[in-house]
């Protein structure tokens, strides 16, 4: 395999690792706040529906780092057509994909923080819950500013004819 | 680390909500006598009315215990709260070796070492059984004690030993929490015991023998204003960050002792908001502990019919 046959190689790194990242961020964060949610449940567990909610809030990165891996690989070839790209273009499908693979669990992790802290705040002011999902929200602006660049730049770079 | 503790913060939230209020407080010394005392702690799921107060106390504070258990793997992280029970377990095992006779229920539970290994490395002389730390305190404590006979004396040494133990093990855990703890154990201690000196004419040897060295609190000089009497703790205290101190100490020995236990949970307070580590669960074990003697205390005045406002003088801030 030569240098020239490379671009597919780092095109479908990109996508792989927006998977990983954004998935091992959100599985990290969905399991703090289910350990929050679950010591809240255990002495109320009337509590249950509130707190399932907020707990599965940082799990939206895993679905957006899914999404952008999906579209990169459809837009390369990998998953049907023609997968010969240049080196090139490889990278910057690679480049494209960096905002999920950096911003994906580092928001996943920090929104988890938030939904720890707001399961405590639903646990002891249980009609606080709308005003609760706002805090981990807030977070979540981040990844879909991530998620948003990904998918300008993934389609930005496949109409390039380089 | 402080990932470890999630499950069991959000636990301790559950119970923070069953902790007694300071409104709860209120209406304890709005009760005409200890008997209704009795029944709104019964009310509150405090004991059952054919308890006693000391086993309605026993009980919660091994509830305290029980749920730490549950929560926390490693328990060693509160060791903190217990080395004063193991020190205290070594003052009665060395008089219990050196002095004859048996007396029962002299050793308290909770500590980190089983008062009967304590009594047995004591009684064969096998230090080596008990912790490093207290192995050369206490072949020493005991041939203090044989051959001076002073108990004071082997006291002030095995009091010094569980103070600085107390602050080593609340810095070594590197939690803020505990490690101000520690400190705050110990500048209170000092403090009471300055001021007790001053006022019973002891000499520098017992300071020397008696005070802890802490961080916040100069010792030597602690000493030297002890020496010199009461009004010399009061000047030196007003340029150390317990100068809200010295109207306490003025009034009496037991608003000092009440300034004390309200700077505690003054600085434990903020983890109310903490979601994270085990400060939160540290917290819970002192509030639990300072509502424990807080009702104690109004039970206690109530017995000997004191008035409410006697009783309010005497109450301590509550945590939540």
């Amino acid at each position: 395999m030569s240098i020239a046959n490379l671009g597919v190689f780092f095109a479908l790194l990109g996508a792989v690792l927006a998977a990983l990242f954004a998935g091992i961020g959100s599985a990290k964060g969905v399991g703090m706040a289910g350990q929050a949610a679950a010591g809240v449940c255990t002495d109320d567990p009337g509590k249950f529906s509130k707190v399932l909610i907020l707990q599965l809030l940082p799990g939206t990165q895993g679905i957006y780092g899914l999404l952008i891996a999906f579209i990169t690989m459809t837009q390369i070839g990998v998953m049907g057509g023609d997968a010969n790209i240049s080196v090139y273009k490889g990278l910057l499908y690679f480049a494209a994909c960096l905002p999920m693979i950096v911003v994906g669990p580092v928001s996943a992790l920090n929104q988890a923080k938030a939904a720890v802290a707001s399961i405590a705040m639903v646990n002891k002011r249980p009609e606080t819950f709308g005003k609760s999902m706002i805090f981990p929200a807030m977070v979540e602006t981040y990844a879909i500013l991530a998620l948003l660049i990904d998918i300008l730049a993934i389609f930005g770079v496949s109409a390039l004819s380089i | 680390m402080s990932e470890n503790y999630i499950y069991a913060v959000a636990r301790i939230r559950s119970k923070e909500l069953t902790l007694l209020s300071g409104n709860f407080v209120d209406q304890l010394l709005s009760a005409k006598d200890e008997k209704e005392c009795l029944k709104l702690l019964n009310e509150k799921g405090w004991g059952t009315p054919e308890m006693t107060s000391e086993e309605i106390f026993a009980q919660e504070h091994a509830k305290t215990w029980e749920l730490m258990e549950e929560l926390v793997e490693d328990m060693s992280v509160f060791d903190v709260f217990r080395y004063g029970n193991d020190y205290h377990n070594l003052k009665a095992a060395v008089k219990e070796t050196c002095i004859a006779g048996e007396h029962p229920g002299i050793f308290a539970e909770d500590g980190t070492i089983q008062a009967e290994t304590i009594m047995k490395a004591l009684e064969t002389k096998e230090y080596t059984l008990l912790p490093e730390r207290m192995q050369n305190l206490a072949q020493e404590a005991v041939e203090q004690l044989l051959h001076t006979r002073d108990g004071q004396l082997c006291d002030c040494m095995i009091d010094q030993a569980a103070l600085s133990a107390i602050r080593e093990a609340g810095k070594a855990t590197g939690e803020e929490i505990l490690s101000q703890y520690g400190e705050l154990t110990v500048v209170s201690s000092d403090i009471k015991t300055a001021v007790r000196a001053a006022r019973t004419g002891k000499d520098r040897t017992f300071l020397e023998r008696s005070l802890a060295p802490c961080e916040t609190l100069d010792t030597e000089e602690l000493i030297e204003a002890s020496l010199e009497g009461f009004d010399a703790i009061c000047n030196y205290l007003e340029r150390t960050p317990y100068s809200d101190a010295v109207e306490e100490l003025k009034k009496s020995a037991a608003a000092f002792e009440k300034w004390c236990d309200n700077l505690q949970i003054r600085a434990i307070k903020p983890q109310l908001y903490n979601p994270f580590g085990v400060g939160p669960l540290a917290a819970y074990i002192l509030a639990r502990e300072n509502e424990i003697k807080t009702v104690r205390i109004i039970l206690s005045a109530k017995r000997n019919d004191l008035s409410e406002e006697a009783i309010r003088e005497r109450v301590r801030e509550m945590y939540v």
